[in-house]
């Protein structure tokens, strides 16, 4: 039996402060009581000799100072986890939430994990075809990469993760395969549209979902990002299996965070957040990777919307120094009808290197993709000019520039809600677009590719 | 060892009574399980420790050990080619002896205990000897001899001394101090936060050589140097201290992966062994130390890695080598740095960083330098220290660049917009600047070629011109611009593209030697004179610029060859001498 204690003292936002305790350990896991016999969970996040501060998860809406109870469990927060766990939905605590029956577990797990061992990691290098031409032709994703996608509020990221999702591929493989799916405070739709996306395609039998919607206790977000990634470490390296990790939306789990952080009344950092947003974000996008002699991998595509579409927003900001690289989304693209409206100059996929090429997609890849960075840019900046000083100011070359970033962002970005784009495809589709311009420009391919693509 | 008791954690901070006579800076091991800590504060008997592991399951009543000892590196053969966490563990024997995932308290030697080495003695009995001498050598890989040197600050006569073979625990030699007797081992102990001293400081006059063009000719930075390398994410920085570390000249390498992403770190561990030296033919690592605490490491240990880097650079510096620190990104240590003092509730400067963070910056980046090393042979050394630095947004009016940048000499700055248009190393001419340049102005002449300095300057002066002449050109239109100014555009062009742009993951692009940056940027200024000459005489910019020679600058820079950069300057020289003769005969021919 756990010891109880009746010594709340404050109640503070989401924060209890207990007095007079014995023997807690910090981030130790804590069960509440109130006083209507409802059960709620907690975290230790500060202990001293007289007192200790518990964040409850659920919120402390309804709690008093006098009734409730408090014992501490003496362990973290952890997850129980068996094969049997595929296919199911749990709420953002980890209890099942389709009605189906509880886990019986194989084997109880740490939400916290602990981090890969630097000699362990093994380098990402196997191309993920995800079907979309902005992503593969440009900004390749790799197994074991974690590349977030930077939206905006009313940008069309949840379909693309769930394209994403339906069509990610790796090239001439039949492996196990598995999504996990983290949702910290998005809508009921939001939710509901990829539980359907899931269900009609078949996806959610090898799929595990962690919802967290946005009428549930903000508090509870802090864990189910990390129930996700435990659970995908579970199939991944003890199942063998390729896991896919959607976290959606970080925004919310930062703003979580902030609010327990003023309740503690700690220095905040830049806007708000807490000093330790870095290091924090940092301890759950980290635990993607591929470990040596393991057959299994994570692959982790965390979403954020960016206030204001502001991509030095903290968030953003050390998310893109945390992840490699980042996919996102435009605005004015959108506006303009383009789907998918990826803006290709700001993304960036920093593992593609040894993703890519001969072998492993196309020998020409890493040449194409620089020459259609290179001449997107200059379009673009032509583009930039004819809007000041009209297009009959720009030369030949810069007109010709100008006419491929236009087609580039209508041909080449542009594509269909269900059209799954080989990667052949999409460099055929490149090199159509590179015949626009003369080939004395091209400096940022071979001459033996240009021989072999250009003329035909 | 005394014993203390901890009364409240918070995080990776822990406090702990009953600690009188506890010293700043001492080491701890706190809790059951031993975890590894550092005394940062001392308030009456408590002493605020940070800890350098997870401490989730610690909990107060719980002891701490006071070991009396700062948090120190062991120094000695062993060093090369491990991977050490930011607290000097290696990497590999965890792996060994813990699996994949790093766990705590783990207990392991910084340097193997068992390993049998050669010591080769070069004083005999008798002789005196002060710090800094050295007693004999260890040939710790084929690459480096590792010098055994008398630690400070004994000082005596050797009494005993002898050849053979040691494990770092046993001692090699026997002096007399005025102390008495003292046993010399293989291995020493520094702490990590105190300069290990010299004899001397040097200005540094040498330079660093890279290979990386925009680097060595435009803004170099010399040998004992400090250079800082900003760069808003997804700017290549990355990239461009994995060059340097593979290609730079300095014998040694200390690389600190500071808060760095896992993948990247698996990237260097990966790639590092399979490197080869580019002089010796062996493999880098042999010559390499590297200091792994990626982003999910514990954040206390982060701030104690640039340290332990720079302790053992320096010890290698010691023995008179050239040695380069890499630390990536200081940007990182300063946000530990933040974390932990907001945790003690310390009064936040700007941005909430602590309000001593550019003192620290400045004093890390100081012990960088040329020197003459301790010991009666007065030995050069040489430390470099590459900083890169992340600021939020890439705005560089974060207070973490701004302190760092008044004290490095060199600017790498590393810029978005170039890395977009995929233009590599993405370093920005204009903003960048090398205050090493003067310095180095007699090295250039001697070892490169007399009128290098000149064509350097000439370059930085045509890519200034540049951008202003696009000003322009934006503003009124090229039309407006007079020939002489559109050849001065297509030669900065031609700096930009031809000479300043390196494809790292090109064989013979990834290095380029002196001797070929020379060579390629004296084929594109002296294309620029004849240009400039056939201008003079009446030839019209078309048939300049379309000249056949043209196509052959722009591939020059994979060209493994001496001899054909030599004979593009002939071209150079034949084509406009042809493309002169034509214009006598046309202008006859009227």
């Amino acid at each position: 039996m756990y010891k109880e204690y009746l010594t709340v003292a404050n109640i503070v936002g989401p924060l209890l402060i207990v007095e007079k305790i014995e023997d807690v350990k910090y981030a130790e896991l804590v069960e509440i009581e109130a006083g209507d016999g409802q059960l709620r969970r907690g975290r230790v996040l500060d202990v001293s000799t007289e007192r200790a501060v518990v964040q409850v998860f659920e919120g402390t809406a309804g709690l008093d100072v006098e009734r409730t109870r408090v014992r501490f469990l003496g362990r973290s927060e952890r997850l129980g986890v068996s094969e049997d766990i595929i296919g199911r939905i749990f709420d953002g605590s980890g209890r099942p939430k389709d009605g189906g029956p509880a886990i019986i577990a194989e084997k109880w797990l740490d939400i916290n994990g602990s981090p890969i061992n630097p000699c362990a990691r093994d380098y990402p290098s196997e191309f993920i075809q995800t079907g979309f031409s902005a992503i593969d032709g440009m900004n390749p994703l790799v197994r074991g990469q974690k590349l977030p996608i930077f939206s905006g509020s009313g940008l069309p990221h949840a379909r693309i993760a769930a394209q994403i999702a339906r069509q990610a591929k790796v090239l001439g493989k039949e492996e196990k395969f598995a999504v996990v799916f983290g949702a910290m405070g998005i809508t009921f739709e939001e939710a509901n549209f990829f539980i359907e996306d899931f269900r009609r395609t078949g996806a959610l039998e090898r799929a595990v979902l962690f919802l967290n919607l946005a009428n549930e206790p903000p508090i509870e977000r802090i864990s189910t990002p990390r129930l996700a990634l435990t659970c995908a470490e579970y199939l991944a390296f003890d199942l063998d299996m390729h896991v896919l990790v959607i976290l959606m939306d970080m925004t919310f789990y930062a703003e979580a965070l902030r609010e327990i952080s003023a309740a503690r009344k700690e220095i905040p950092g830049r806007r708000g957040y807490p000093g330790y947003l870095y290091t924090d974000l940092a301890t759950m996008y980290e635990r993607a990777g591929r470990i040596k002699n393991k057959k299994g991998s994570i692959t982790l595509i965390p979403i954020l919307t960016m206030p204001e579409d502001d991509k030095t927003h903290p968030i953003a900001d050390l998310t893109g120094y945390i992840t490699e690289g980042q996919i996102i989304l435009s605005r004015e693209l959108h506006r303009r009808g383009i789907y998918p409206p990826i803006d290709v100059l700001p993304s960036l996929s920093r593992l593609k290197d040894k993703g890519i090429g001969k072998g492993k997609t196309r020998e020409d890849h890493a040449d194409v993709l620089n020459q259609l960075f290179a001449c997107y840019a200059r379009g673009k900046e032509a583009r930039e000019l004819a809007l000041i000083l009209g297009e009959a100011a720009l030369s030949d070359l810069d007109r010709l520039y100008l006419q491929f970033a236009d087609l580039f962002e209508s041909q080449f970005v542009r594509q269909g809600e269900f059209e799954d784009r080989s990667v052949e495809q999409t460099l055929d589709l490149g090199w159509q677009l590179l015949k626009l311009i003369p080939r004395r420009e091209l400096k940022r391919i071979r001459p033996e590719f240009l021989d072999k693509y250009y003329r035909t | 060892m005394k014993e203390g008791k901890i009364i409240r954690v918070s995080g990776p901070l822990v406090i702990a009574a009953n600690c009188t006579g506890a010293k700043m800076y001492d080491m701890a091991r706190v809790g059951s399980l031993g975890l590894i800590g550092e005394i940062i504060e001392l308030k009456e008997d408590l002493a605020y420790i940070q800890v350098y592991e997870d401490t989730t399951g610690i909990g107060p009543g719980e002891p701490v050990l006071l070991t009396d000892q700062p948090l120190s590196v062991e120094l000695g053969p062993g060093l090369l080619g491990t991977i050490y966490d930011g607290i000097q563990r290696p990497l590999d024997l965890i792996l060994a002896k813990e699996g994949n995932f790093v766990t705590r308290g783990i207990e392991v030697p910084a340097l193997d205990r068992n390993k049998i080495w050669e010591f080769e003695p070069l004083i005999s009995p008798g002789e005196e000897v002060g710090p800094g001498d050295v007693l004999g050598v260890v040939r710790e890989t084929p690459l480096i001899l590792h010098k055994i040197m008398v630690p400070f600050p004994f000082k005596g006569k050797v009494i005993e001394i002898k050849g053979g073979k040691f494990r770092i625990t046993e001692p090699v030699a026997t002096l007399l101090t005025k102390e008495g007797f003292q046993e010399i081992k293989l291995a020493q102990n520094w702490p990590i936060r105190k300069q290990r001293p010299v004899a001397n400081r040097l200005m540094p006059d040498e330079l660093l050589i890279t290979g990386q063009r925009v680097l060595d000719t435009l803004f170099p930075l010399a040998k004992g140097g400090t250079a800082c390398v900003p760069g808003p994410f997804g700017s290549g920085k990355t990239v461009v201290q994995h060059q340097l570390a593979k290609w730079s000249d300095a014998q040694i390498i200390v690389f600190v992966a500071c808060g760095e992403r896992g993948n990247e770190v698996a990237d260097l561990l990966l790639s590092f062994p399979e490197l080869k030296d580019p002089l010796s033919g062996r493999p880098l690592m042999e010559r390499t130390v590297i200091i792994a605490n990626t982003s999910n490491m514990p954040v206390a240990a982060r701030e104690a890695s640039i340290y332990t880097g720079m302790t053992i650079a320096e010890y290698f510096r010691d023995m008179g080598y050239s040695v380069a620190l890499m630390a990536d990104s200081t940007s990182r240590w300063a946000e530990a740095l933040r974390e932990i003092s907001g945790r003690m509730e310390e009064m936040p400067g700007e941005e909430g960083y602590p309000a001593y963070l550019a003192s620290r910056i400045a004093e890390f980046y100081e012990r960088a330098g040329k020197v003459i090393c301790l010991g009666s042979d007065r030995r050069e050394g040489a430390l470099s220290v590459i900083g890169a630095v992340s600021p939020p947004g890439g705005d560089l009016s974060d207070p973490v660049v701004q302190a760092t940048l008044k004290v490095v000499k060199v600017f790498w700055a590393l810029d978005d917009r170039l890395a977009n248009m995929r233009h590599f190393p993405a370093i920005n001419w204009l903003l960048s600047y090398s205050l090493y340049a003067e310095n180095l102005k007699s090295f250039y002449q001697s070892k490169v070629a007399e009128d290098f300095p000149d064509l350097r300057q000439e370059a930085l002066q045509l890519l200034e011109e540049e951008a202003e002449l696009l000003e322009i050109a934006r503003l009124v239109g090229i039309e407006s611009l007079s020939s002489r100014e559109r050849l001065v555009l297509d030669t900065a062009r031609s700096i930009r593209e031809d000479f300043l742009h390196q494809n790292a993951f090109h064989v013979e692009d990834t290095y380029s030697s002196m001797r070929k940056q020379y060579l390629m940027l004296r084929n594109i200024l002296h294309f620029h004179h004849l240009g400039l000459k056939a201008l003079e005489a009446g030839i019209d910019l078309e048939k300049i610029l379309g000249l056949p020679v043209k196509e052959r600058i722009t591939t020059m820079k994979y060209e493994p060859e001496e001899a054909i950069l030599l004979d593009i300057y002939l071209a150079i020289d034949n084509e406009f001498k042809n493309l002169q003769q034509q214009q006598q005969k046309e202008v006859l021919h009227v």
